[in-house]
Parts: C-alpha cells; structure tokens; sequence
C-alpha cells in the first residue's frame, strides 16, 4: 500500500515533466522514421535486412526503453539531494517499497512508449498481427532492466553523474551490443562474447520473435532477461538499504 | 511519564566521537530545545532519535521503543520537519499533505480530512492548489511542519524550523509551534537562542557530544550568574570546550 501509495507521488513528478516525457517518446519515433526512410531509399536486397521495418521496430521499442534508466536514476538521484528524503528515510516506508514505488509509475510509460513505436511500425508497413501484442508483454521484462540499473546508479550516484551514465554511457553501451545496429556476430571474437552475457542483444532477440510470431524463440533469451531484471532489481534494493543505513 | 530516554547513546565516525554516553530524558508533552554551536552533535543526536543513523553504542527509547531493536515502531510514533523545507517540489499543497498520510497508513477518505484539518489550521486555504515549488520560503516551511504533524505524532522532531526565515514569518511560526505546546512531544533543534528561551519548557546544551547544561531558560540563567540568555549560552557551552 505505501509502495502504491509512493508510486503515485512519483508518477505525478514524472508526469508534470512533459520535456522529459515527450523526449522519451519522440526520440525513438524519430529514429524509426529517419531509419526506414533510409531503408526504403535503399533498392530491396542491397542493404541489409535488419533495418526492414520488421527487424527495426523490435529493436527500436527495446532502444527506447533504454531512456527508462535515465528517469529513473534522475528521479531517485534528485530525490536523495532533497531534504524531502530524509522526511521518507525517518517514515515506515521500507527500501523495498521505495525501489517498487519508483519502478511502478515507469512500467506503464514503457508499455505505452512500446505501443506508440508499434503504432508508427503499422503506419511505415509492419503487418498487423496478435503477436505484436505478445512482443509489448515481452517488453515489460526488458523495461525492468533499465529501469533497475537507473536505480541502482541513482543510489550511488548524483543528479550530474547518472545523467552522464545513464544518460549516454548506458544508452550507447545498451545499443552497441543489443543486434539493433549491427549484428554483433559480424564483429565476432570478444565482443560477441560481451554481447551475448550483456542482456541487450538477448532483449532485442526476444522482442523480434515476439513480434514475429515465432513464440518458441522467445525463451531461451528472454529467461536472461527476466535473470537481469531480477538481479538488478535485488541489488539496487540492497544498495538503497545501505545507503540508508549508512546515512 | 518519560517520553524519549537516552542510555549512553554514543555515535562515532571513524576516529571521531559526534555525540559520547548522551543521557537525556524528555517527558511527554514537553517542549525541548537542544542547543549546541556547529558540530556540538545535536543533529547526529537528532539522526539517531529518529531512526536516520543507527548508534554505535548505547540506544535510546521513544514512548518505550528502542531505536536500536524496533526502529519500525518508532519511525510509526515520531514526525520530522527536517533543517532544509522538505516537501515535494511538483505536488500541491494538497497533494503533499494526503501523500504523507497516506505514507503513514491513512486511507484515501481520513488522508483528505486529515488535509482539511492541517490546511485550515495552518491556513493554508489560498495556497492549496499551488505547487510547492512556487510557494515562498514561509509558506514552504509552513507547509512542512504541517506534513510533519499531519500523522498526528506522538513525538514532533523540528530540526531549524525558523531558519532563513523574514522576522514575520518566524514569529508567524514560533505562533504555530506555540500551539503545539502540550499536545505532543516536540524535540527542538535551533541557533536562534531567544527562540529557545521563548518556547521551551526546557533547554539542553551541547558541546562536542556531550549535554554540559539542562533546565529550563530560568535556571540555566541562573546557573550562568546572568540575566542575558545568550551569554548563559556562550558561558555554559564555552565552559564546556575550555
């Protein structure tokens, strides 16, 4: 109830940000019309298939949802500078109903951010299908993961740094290795390697079988995404706990 | 009836001791200022009471909770209006108040009365739609000494809470505070000496993490051999550093 409670505070401060918000949407569209516009100029065969809209649009929503790390670090590394803070640190709320009340108001954000890449996909000539509704449930695991890792980098670090790592480090290392860009297994050799432990790749994997239908694919990498999500999410809840206890 | 007891509460950060074997006793329903120059170990002491900072050693008991052994019941009891104005810069006024009763178990229908009450009893009327960001310096803290007493404490920590504040706004608040007399458990926390000695019912002075002197502004002066509360301070707590 406390962590509903806190969610909604935290929904109403990231609602009222309508910069942020409207960033966090319209970059990935952009993307994704700038990227098929590219694709489309390109005769059919001679580029590669990964920026058809089929591949692109998966990959794209998984890309977006890499700018949940950035909220969600600003949020509760802001929050830390605050006296408003220690008015919750000396209140009931335990660490992890914090953690849970500033991951709850950004699942909905990601399900929606999700759904408006999808929307785009259709109108550019991505075939409707039931599974595209499989491929925004597959999502919700991959948001989890970048929303954990802001929360854990907002716990340690400042407003200015989290923007750095969150804000550029997370978001470049998170497309390098995720198969958006480039197949990683073009590169080869260590940083195949990388790829393939990191959950990026794994994440984009998942959400393209999702949305193609192909429901047996899905598994083997979305199990190392829901393994991230839950290892993040236990350790950013740890170091929240330290952090208040160190206070 | 005691209210907070303290058992040679002792809190070290690495090589430096910040409050050393406190013994302090506060009884319910009194109003008590803890004074002490920068680093005399009030706010660490203020930390620990409040469940912020675990002791090193010692521990303290509020209305019979240690706050070594049952911080969750204690964190249930006690309120904080912390030295900075600590609200949520993007909610309302409104929005502030029911957010931090429903935190402290209120449901949807008691948070809102328990709004009502605190907005008209601070009146708070005009303001109540207004974000908090866009609210002056006054209005602010008055807002977070409402969210501090809107869970209706047993024990009120007020940590600087006329701080940076207009002479109107701060006598407008010593007013408030005022009120409060008797009704709680109030822990007060100021540099500004004549506030003390106008709204307590006892004084405790600090000095490098120790209570040197406690009794009421009466007695303290008394003890000093002056009529001058802030020369009682000065000696008192100078006496203690010599």
């Amino acid at each position: 109830m406390r962590a509903l409670t806190f969610a909604s505070r935290n929904t109403k401060e990231l609602t009222r940000d309508l910069l942020t918000m409207l960033f966090g949407i319209a970059f990935p569209l952009v993307l994704l019309l700038l990227l098929s516009a590219i694709n489309n100029s390109i005769p059919k065969g001679a580029g590669p298939t990964m920026f058809n809209i089929e591949n692109l649009a998966p990959g794209i929503t998984v890309f977006g949802l890499s700018f949940l790390s950035l909220f969600s670090s600003m949020i509760i590394a802001k929050d830390r500078t605050t006296s408003f803070v220690l008015r919750l640190f000396t209140s009931p709320i335990k660490p992890r109903e914090f953690i849970l009340g500033y991951t709850l108001p950004l699942l909905p954000m990601a399900i929606i951010q999700t759904a408006i890449c999808y929307a785009c996909a259709l109108i550019l000539g991505l075939k409707f299908s039931a599974s595209l509704l499989v491929a925004i449930a597959v999502n919700i695991p991959v948001a989890v993961v970048f929303i954990a890792l802001g929360l854990l980098f907002g716990s340690v670090l400042n407003e200015k740094a989290v923007g750095g790592v969150c804000g550029a480090l997370l978001t470049n290392l998170s497309a390098w290795f995720s198969n958006i860009w480039f197949d990683t297994s073009m590169v080869g050799g260590a940083f195949k390697a990388v790829a393939d432990i990191l959950p990026f790749s794994h994440a984009v994997n998942a959400a393209r079988a999702a949305a193609a239908g192909n429901f047996d694919a899905i598994f083997p990498d979305l199990w190392w995404v829901i393994g991230y999500a839950v290892v993040i999410l236990a350790a950013a809840v740890t170091v929240f706990s330290l952090k208040l206890k160190r206070n | 009836m005691e209210a907070i007891k303290t058992n040679n509460l002792t809190k070290k950060y690495k090589d430096k001791t910040a409050v050393n074997k406190l013994n302090l006793t506060v009884r319910k329903g009194e109003l008590y200022a803890l004074l002490g120059v920068n680093g005399a170990g009030k706010s660490t002491t203020i930390k620990m009471l409040s469940c912020l900072t675990r002791p090193t050693s010692g521990d303290a008991v509020l209305m019979g909770h240690s706050v070594v052994s049952d911080p969750d019941r204690v964190k249930a009891i006690i309120n904080v209006s912390p030295q900075e104005t600590a609200v949520a810069a993007k909610l309302s006024v409104r929005e502030n108040l029911e957010f931090i009763a429903r935190i402290y178990g209120a449901d949807k229908k008691q948070a809102k009365e328990k709004a009502d009450k605190m907005i008209e009893d601070f009146s708070m009327e005009e303001i109540v739609k207004s974000k908090a960001s866009t609210l002056s310096g006054g209005w602010q803290r008055r807002l977070s000494i409402a969210m501090a007493l809107i869970s209706e404490p047993e024990i009120l920590f007020l940590d600087e809470p006329t701080l940076g504040l207009d002479v109107l706004a701060r006598r407008e608040l010593w007013r408030v505070i005022e009120k409060l007399k008797g009704k709680m458990t109030i822990i007060l926390t100021t540099h500004y000496l004549e506030e003390a000695e106008s709204l307590s019912d006892r004084v405790g002075i600090m000095s490098r993490g120790v209570l040197c002197a406690e009794g009421t502004a009466a007695e303290l002066k008394a003890k000093a051999g002056t009529d001058d509360f802030e020369e009682t301070f000065i000696r008192l707590a100078g006496e203690a550093v010599k």
